[in-house]
């Protein structure tokens, strides 16, 4: 067993309006940040989860996901990256 | 018909919907802790509103695993009636007794007011003291109350007539000015395929007497009694 750091991104789904991601666009556009077409807002975890390789580690956050940390009928998540902690 | 309102920890609505259910329709409630894991002989289950868990990671996520909501879950899937009032209402969306989930207000203002709704369905066993088309003044407290569901989910919602509420303007018309939330089609509650799990985000048991502003909430509770005796 090693310990290893998931990074999980959860946005919220495409075509799901966003207002948190529509305002911020609306201030970074009011700044001068004209060339940002869009932005979403979501959440990003970090666990330290025991794991005999990576790729455990990644199917359980995996499974976290799926039961828990996203919700499915809005959100969209990805692992963005595991290494060692 | 014994009532069973339940306690997550940042519930703030149990209160009332004790007080609605035995001071305004007269029926017994036995108060339910989340860490319970029976249902003390209730008929209704009501998840009452507030902040359940602190609405951390998303509104009624984590409360939907308390252990008294293994109960709450297998007697809804034995038929039994559960009413989820504002965070209830989020909680049994994310517990899969209601379809679809409840996203932030699209003005991102927590709404607190009243708003006037339109029945839709009045031959379920939580509207039959309604009449179809009948306008409520009801109040909301939210931040998180836009109902949203995928498209299919939506027309089968629809079509099955298990849309039960919608935010109307005074004239009974479901306005883009009349949505505090940016719900799809207005919709501001729902019965479940089978009937029995209502979800609304308005709080009928803040408006059960006059001097509360309004007692159009009262119906909805006395609907259940008429549909037991019926």
């Amino acid at each position: 067993m090693s310990r290893f750091r998931v990074a999980i991104h959860i946005v919220p789904r495409k075509g799901i309006l966003d207002p948190q991601g529509k305002a911020v666009a609306d201030a970074l556009h009011a700044l001068g940040f004209s060339a940002v077409a869009e932005a979403r807002v979501g959440r990003h975890l970090v666990l330290d989860v025991d794991a005999a390789s990576a790729d455990a580690a990644t199917a359980s956050a995996r499974t976290m996901c799926d039961k828990l940390l996203a919700n499915p009928v809005t959100e969209d998540y990805e692992i963005a990256g595991v290494v060692a902690a | 018909m014994k009532f069973g309102v339940i306690t997550f920890p940042g519930s703030n609505c149990d209160e009332d919907a004790v007080l609605a259910v035995t001071e305004g329709l007269g029926a017994d409630a036995v108060r339910l802790w989340h860490k319970d894991h029976d249902l003390q002989g209730a008929d209704v289950v009501i998840l009452p509103g507030g902040f359940s868990y602190g609405d951390y990671l998303r509104a009624g996520a984590i409360a939907r695993f308390s252990p008294i909501m293994q109960e709450v879950i297998a007697h809804a899937n034995r038929g039994g009636p559960v009413i989820g009032i504002c965070n209830g209402f989020q909680i049994a969306c994310e517990a899969h007794l209601l379809p679809g989930a409840l996203l932030r207000n699209d003005s991102l203002q927590f709404r607190s007011q009243e708003v006037i709704l339109r029945v839709e369905n009045a031959s379920t066993r939580f509207t039959n003291r309604y009449t179809a088309g009948q306008l409520l003044r009801i109040p909301i407290a939210h931040g998180d109350g836009r109902f949203t569901i995928e498209a299919d989910g939506l027309r089968r919602l629809e079509d099955a007539g298990q849309v039960v509420f919608r935010y109307v303007d005074s004239k009974g018309n479901a306005t883009a000015g009349a949505n505090p939330n940016g719900s799809l089609d207005n919709i501001a509650g729902i019965v479940s395929a089978g009937g029995n799990v209502l979800g609304m985000m308005p709080h009928p048991e803040r408006a059960i007497y006059q001097w509360l502003g309004s007692r159009d909430g009262l119906a909805l509770f006395e609907s259940m009694l008429a549909h037991v005796a019926a």
